[in-house]
């Protein structure tokens, strides 16, 4: 073992009482960086879980329809005075089929499916709802948005005229699986479908509106025979959603809503959320970083005397310097270790704390390896750093005056 | 006479800034190989001074001093620590052995700082010399488990570990009894004759002075005698050790 190494951990076995209450306050200094990291990224991990539970990353649709002011035949003069915006209606994007392709081919997308989505009312008896009619291809939608692991009854099927609705709709309506509902779009297409599911996907809007129908009938209810109304992407990097979104806009020349455009609030509070929390990181390091500092600045002025000796047989300054240093980054790193497995603990023990009826845990936790790597890095950092000062002033010792006075 | 080991001409030295204390006058002498040589001299003469300069510890405020024929003046601090770990070894009165470490680790010591990385080679000339000063059995005890007369010989072995032409000793035996102090005395003795290693030592004791070859007395940071002394190599006359070199 080199000598530098011989002679840290020499000293930091020796001062056994300052050791242990240096690593105790890095641990505890890293502890709390686990923990407010685990708590914040496991609450935001599952409010972003949930937000996305519900809606697909990017969703394409056909830009609206503008106005058109009425032009004379021979100049571009206007020759009304007031030009309407028109009600937008639902209407196809054009050559779906080769827009499909193009989306895919779009770096990032992992998945994407087309569907039609229109507004209808949902009639069982006299009762009556407004409702979204979601016609989508059961196999591709699934993989957008996972309806399929929240059904509550029966299983999510859409063939014919079988349909799946949400459980507020269902409670409202009274309805069960092999129930028959009429729906009716506007101009009186009317459909009658059996429910072969009730789905609970935690948002009460959807769970109230939602109508699942294969594309084919919401095509025929909504009057789009052969065309679609949106086409729903997946990507690979959920951040990256918004930049994906705008490329696609300029690839198909439809409009494209990511979902952090669709929840601006949301990721503002999540990056505000994030930078509290780096805040009270970065004064948590100072204070770790200043207590590293000041034990090693006593432990040298206790150890002068056999710094002086070391010097005067000859040990090279560097070496003087590295093996503070080495004290520093080995209390880092021990301490970091111990305050890795201290916030993990605590962070386990708050999540069994309170449980969502389901099991879940009201408060989750997202300990992952990379976090903890990272604060042990960190801790090792600030160790070497908090070092320096003592390693400096170890360095500048003379050795006569240490041998003169003792 | 041999070629000088070390050699000091006009050497002074000086502290303060602004109130300044002249310690040393004009020192000028030269000490041979294997010269077993005491320094002595009331406290407050400049003894501990000049051995710091002797040890390269310290730079003389004029004068040269030259180690091998060397200007050591010329050397920077890093080279100049490399040249003292490598040809001068130290005894203090206060053994200045390591606490955190067993005996045979503070010998390994020096060694181990030159070099940067143990090896059994290293390991086996301090056990080596740790046998030779009679503490084989205690080794492996952490040098505050060992007596005073213990602790500095195991000092003595660690200024013997680099093997080095000089050996300076500032009151080696000074908080010893004098049986323990005899031992460690012999054993100086003893590797001065062996390795033909240099050895300066300063001393209160005029027993001690009167058994080394050369005295050299300094008064008020002069010397003021250098002469022979009573148990030199062409000098075997036991009987004449008394009051030939006193304080």
């Amino acid at each position: 073992m080199p000598f530098e190494w011989i002679v840290a951990i020499r000293y930091l076995r020796e001062g056994r009482v300052q050791s242990l209450l240096i690593l105790s306050g890095v641990a505890v200094g890293v502890g709390v960086i686990v923990f407010l990291s685990a708590l914040i990224s496991g609450l935001q991990v599952s409010l972003i879980d949930r937000t996305l539970g519900t809606q697909a990353h990017i969703v394409l649709r056909r830009a609206d329809e503008m106005p058109r002011p009425l032009l004379e035949r021979d100049g571009p003069v206007a020759v009304t005075a007031h030009v309407e915006r028109p009600a937008q209606r639902l209407r196809s994007i054009l050559q779906w089929q080769q827009v499909l392709d193009s989306v895919e081919r779009m770096p990032g997308v992992v998945a994407l499916t087309p569907t039609v989505t229109g507004s209808a009312f949902a009639r069982k008896g006299t009762a009556n709802r407004a409702v979204l009619i979601r016609g989508v291809d059961p196999a591709g939608f699934l993989r957008i948005i996972d309806v399929g692991s929240k059904i509550t009854a029966g299983r999510f099927d859409i063939t014919g005229t079988d349909a799946v609705v949400g459980s507020e709709l269902a409670a409202a309506l009274g309805l069960t699986v092999g129930d028959k509902i009429r729906l009716s779009a506007p101009d009186d297409r009317s459909e009658v479908f059996t429910i072969r599911g009730i789905f609970d996907i935690g948002n009460k809007d959807a769970n109230e509106r939602w109508v699942f129908v294969s594309l084919r009938s919401g095509q025929t209810l909504l009057d789009l025979i052969g065309g679609v109304s949106t086409i729903e992407v997946k990507v690979a990097d959920i951040f990256s959603a918004e930049s994906i979104a705008q490329g696609l806009s300029a690839r198909t020349g439809l409009e494209a809503d990511s979902w952090m455009k669709t929840n601006t609030q949301l990721l503002v509070g999540l990056r505000s959320q994030n930078s509290s929390s780096y805040m009270i990181q970065l004064f948590v390091i100072i204070a770790v970083a200043l207590g590293i500092a000041s034990v090693l600045v006593v432990s040298v002025v206790q150890k002068s005397r056999e710094i002086g000796i070391l010097k005067a047989m000859g040990t090279p300054t560097r070496r003087i310097i590295r093996v503070f240093l080495i004290e520093g980054a080995l209390v880092g790193l021990v301490g970091s270790v111990l305050g890795v497995a201290l916030g993990a603990g605590l962070s386990l023990f708050f999540a069994s704390l309170a449980k969502n009826p389901d099991g879940s845990p009201t408060f989750p936790v997202d300990l992952n390896l990379a976090l903890f790597l990272r604060a042990s890095i960190i801790a090792t950092i600030t160790g070497i750093v908090a070092a320096a000062a003592p390693a400096h002033r170890a360095a500048r010792l003379d050795p006569v005056e240490v041998i003169r006075y003792g | 006479m041999d070629d000088p080991l070390l050699r000091l001409e006009d050497v002074t030295k000086d502290y303060g800034e602004r109130i300044v204390t002249r310690v040393l006058h004009g020192i000028s002498f030269t000490l041979s190989p294997g010269e077993f040589t005491a320094l002595i001299g009331p406290s407050g003469s400049g003894k501990s001074t000049l051995l710091h300069l002797l040890g390269l510890l310290d730079r003389p405020t004029s004068g040269r001093i030259l180690l091998r024929g060397g200007d050591t003046g010329e050397l920077g601090q890093r080279a100049l620590g490399r040249l003292r770990g490598r040809t001068i070894g130290f005894v203090f009165q206060f053994h200045h052995l390591l606490p955190a470490f067993t005996a045979v680790e503070n010998v390994m010591m020096p060694i181990l700082a030159d070099r940067g990385r143990a090896d059994d080679e290293m390991r086996g000339h301090a056990v080596g010399l740790l046998e030779r000063v009679g503490l084989a059995d205690r080794m492996h005890n952490r040098v505050t488990d060992l007596s005073g007369g213990q602790q500095q010989r195991v000092a003595v072995a660690r200024a013997l570990s680099m093997t080095p032409a000089l050996v300076l000793a500032d009151e080696p035996t000074g908080n010893l009894d004098t049986e323990s102090g005899d031992q460690v005395f012999a054993l100086l003795r003893q590797f001065n004759r062996e390795q033909g290693t240099a050895f300066l030592i300063v001393t209160h004791d005029p027993r001690l002075a009167a058994r080394c070859d050369r005295i050299i007395e300094l008064v008020d940071g002069r010397i003021t005698s250098d002469r022979t002394g009573g148990d030199g190599q062409w000098n075997s006359a036991s009987d004449r050790r008394d009051g030939r070199c006193g304080d």
